[in-house]
């Protein structure tokens, strides 16, 4: 009796000495466990390192911060019962959920018990719901075209194009907005095609492009029906280029297409271990045996944020946070974040990458 | 003008394949009256060999095209007649004296069992090759269009040329061929008279599957890569050619599969491209309206 006694006060204890020292609950939520487990990895390690580092530095507004972790299991119901746990530990900021079917569901609890939340999930619907917490710190998936359909009329002005789709929802919407950013900027499509995904001859259309003399080709579809393309262009005399979404960030193209890849552009989010003013913390990171790559980054930026329009607004109250959050402009390790009336970041969230010898990089 | 040539040399590239791979069903179903279903597959199994064939020869350090292509050919040839002949005994013998929708129905189930056993041990992923056979010649230079014929293509067309007049000479002058007509016309009267009729079925299956070989090869060649499911397609277009070109007639087979790719390749180039499969079963509709037992086919005259 007397040792549960003892048990229970130290517990107790324990517990209060806990709430005394975490003055500021913030949280990230994500697939800490299960399939997608690795992208929770990376926000975890990103997170711990972020608050490391700002209560070295003495906190947000003298206060330390104390992380939450939530697992989703990137499961819609999963992430609901995590955003009410959340909520009654009383946390002031969100860095999650990581799939948008689950930051979807969930940003309506924190929605509800105002919670500022800052997002990588890329769904456009995520902030097409008008609600005024949500943040995203990435591209949206419909930017893609916009960002390829421009960097093809301002690198290929004069040249003819051919905008080509495989028919999927995906292949269409993005060929649909590459070819509307394209005329946008007074670059009209000399051909616009439709293949069937599937199949194997695309030689029909490489002679249509031959005879139509386009050099360059904005594809909406997946990476093994360019791949053919390629070698069969390759196998005409036709010396094309193709622009694609980020479906050919896959390996699988090279090893299909040969050298051919050598001429595939496609549209990725920017990799933020190549942004200067990031070099100290990716070295902080690499010194502690983490790359910094995928989400890592994403995730010390979040903090960076929340740690910024504290400061700024001299306060942690939501009505604050919410203003300061999209009126303002902050510094962070992926550049500089600033939203727009919905939440989206307004720099874009896409950059052109190029295969190179089977590696990508940023297309000059 | 070259660029209806160079869309030409495409269509006859494609037909060649949809006709060498037609011909196997148009054997099977000429000496047993039943469709084949499973033969797509069986072509798709061959492209697997192929890509296998060509790995160990990489590995092999292998550089001569004309030693690795005779090779992975006699390869590929080797298992799929082994595999035709398989599936000949273990699903359609049993059920020859059956009625005419069972072997129909194995012969589908067959079909997805073989689909299903190669993406399970090969992967689901696209399986590559790098390029064998690079550039062409050029055939006309002409303003503002280069017609060119790979010579990937030019092997295509070659083979399929060689590969018809063997099979012409085989059927009408040979004792096998003598047999294989007797069992085509009339299988007890033949099986009376001293031929082997089920020995001459399971040679039919094995040389349809040797002719898919050959097509599963070129396939490999040509377009590089391979999945579990490129049988599905090509069987049906190949189906669809056979009945095109009338089913049971060989040169009909041949015949069939060129239309269905100049048709593929040409309403593609002038109209088109997404209205493409629309175009070609649409023709084949109107074919049959009008000649029911296809281009080259005899009636069916009822036996009594």
């Amino acid at each position: 009796m007397k040792k549960t006694l003892l048990a229970t006060a130290v517990l107790a204890l324990g517990g209060f000495s806990n709430a005394a020292l975490a003055d500021l609950s913030v949280a990230i939520a994500g697939p800490m466990t299960g399939q997608y487990a690795s992208a929770g990895d990376q926000i975890r390690k990103g997170a711990e390192m972020a608050i490391a580092d700002i209560n070295a530095r003495g906190g947000v507004l003298g206060e330390k911060l104390k992380l939450e972790v939530g697992d989703d299991a990137c499961d819609p119901k999963q992430a609901v019962s995590v955003a009410n746990t959340m909520v009654n530990r009383k946390i002031v900021f969100m860095h999650g959920h990581w799939c948008s079917s689950s930051t979807i569901p969930a940003s309506e609890v924190y929605n509800e018990a105002d919670i500022p939340m800052a997002t990588v999930s890329t769904n456009p619907q995520v902030t097409e719901r008008g609600l005024d917490n949500i943040f995203r710190i990435m591209g949206r998936d419909d930017q893609q075209g916009m960002v390829a359909g421009s960097y093809i009329a301002d690198k290929f002005a004069g040249k003819k194009v051919a905008v080509v789709d495989d028919k999927s929802a995906y292949g269409k919407g993005l060929a649909d907005e590459m070819a509307k950013a394209m005329e946008g900027k007074g670059l009209k499509p000399t051909l616009r095609e439709a293949i069937t995904a599937g199949e194997k001859d695309y030689s029909g259309l490489v002679t249509k492009l031959k005879q139509a003399g386009v050099e360059v080709m904005a594809y909406g579809g997946y990476h093994t029906e360019v791949a053919l393309i390629l070698r069969q262009a390759q196998a005409a005399g036709l010396d094309l280029t193709v622009m694609g979404g980020d479906t050919m960030t896959n390996s699988e193209l090279v090893t299909a297409a040969g050298p051919a890849a050598d001429k595939v552009l496609f549209t990725f989010s920017p990799d933020p271990r190549k942004n200067a003013d990031a070099a100290p913390v990716v070295e902080k990171f690499r010194a502690a045996k983490v790359e910094p790559e995928g989400y890592v980054l994403y995730a010390y930026a979040a903090f960076q944020l929340f740690e910024q329009a504290a400061t700024a607004a001299k306060s942690t109250k939501y009505a604050d946070l919410e203003k300061a959050m999209r009126g303002g402009s902050f510094n962070t390790v992926i550049g500089e974040l600033s939203f727009d009336a919905k939440g989206d970041q307004k720099a874009p969230g896409f950059v052109v990458y190029r295969w190179q010898g089977g590696q990508y990089d940023y297309a000059q | 003008m070259a660029y209806a040539l160079q869309q030409l040399i495409n269509g006859l590239t494609l037909g060649a394949m949809y006709g060498l791979i037609a011909i196997g069903y148009t054997m099977v179903y000429g000496i047993i009256g039943m469709i084949n279903f499973a033969h797509g597959d069986i072509f798709m199994v061959s492209a697997f060999i192929a890509v296998t064939a060509f790995t160990i020869l990489a590995a092999a350090d292998v550089t001569s095209i004309p030693l690795a292509l005779t090779f992975v050919l006699i390869v590929s040839i080797f298992f799929t007649s082994a595999y035709g002949w398989a599936v000949e005994r273990t699903a359609y013998r049993p059920l020859r004296g059956s009625t005419r929708l069972a072997p129909l129905i194995s012969a589908i189930g067959m079909s997805i069992f073989l689909q299903n056993s190669v993406q399970l041990t090969q992967g689901a992923r696209v399986k590559p090759i790098p390029p064998v056979l690079e550039g062409g010649v050029v055939l006309w230079d002409a303003p503002g269009f280069t017609v060119q014929i790979g010579w990937t293509q030019m092997l295509i067309i070659v083979t399929t040329v060689v590969l018809m007049i063997a099979f012409t000479w085989m059927i009408t002058q040979t004792p096998f061929g003598r047999q294989q007509r007797a069992c085509e016309q009339d299988r007890t009267m033949a099986s009376l008279l001293g031929v082997n009729v089920d020995r001459t079925i399971s040679l039919t299956f094995m040389l349809g599957a040797a002719l898919a070989a050959v097509a599963g090869v070129m396939v490999t060649v040509y377009y590089g890569v391979v999945d579990f499911f490129i049988g599905f397609l090509a069987g049906i277009k190949a189906f669809t050619a056979a009945v095109l070109g009338g089913i049971g007639s060989l040169p009909g087979a041949m015949l069939g599969g060129l239309l269905i790719g100049l048709i593929e390749s040409f309403w593609a180039a002038y109209l088109w491209a997404e209205y493409k499969d629309v175009a070609t079963f649409s023709i084949l509709c109107l074919v049959l309206m009008l000649r029911p037992s296809g281009l080259l086919g005899r009636p069916e005259v009822e036996k009594v």
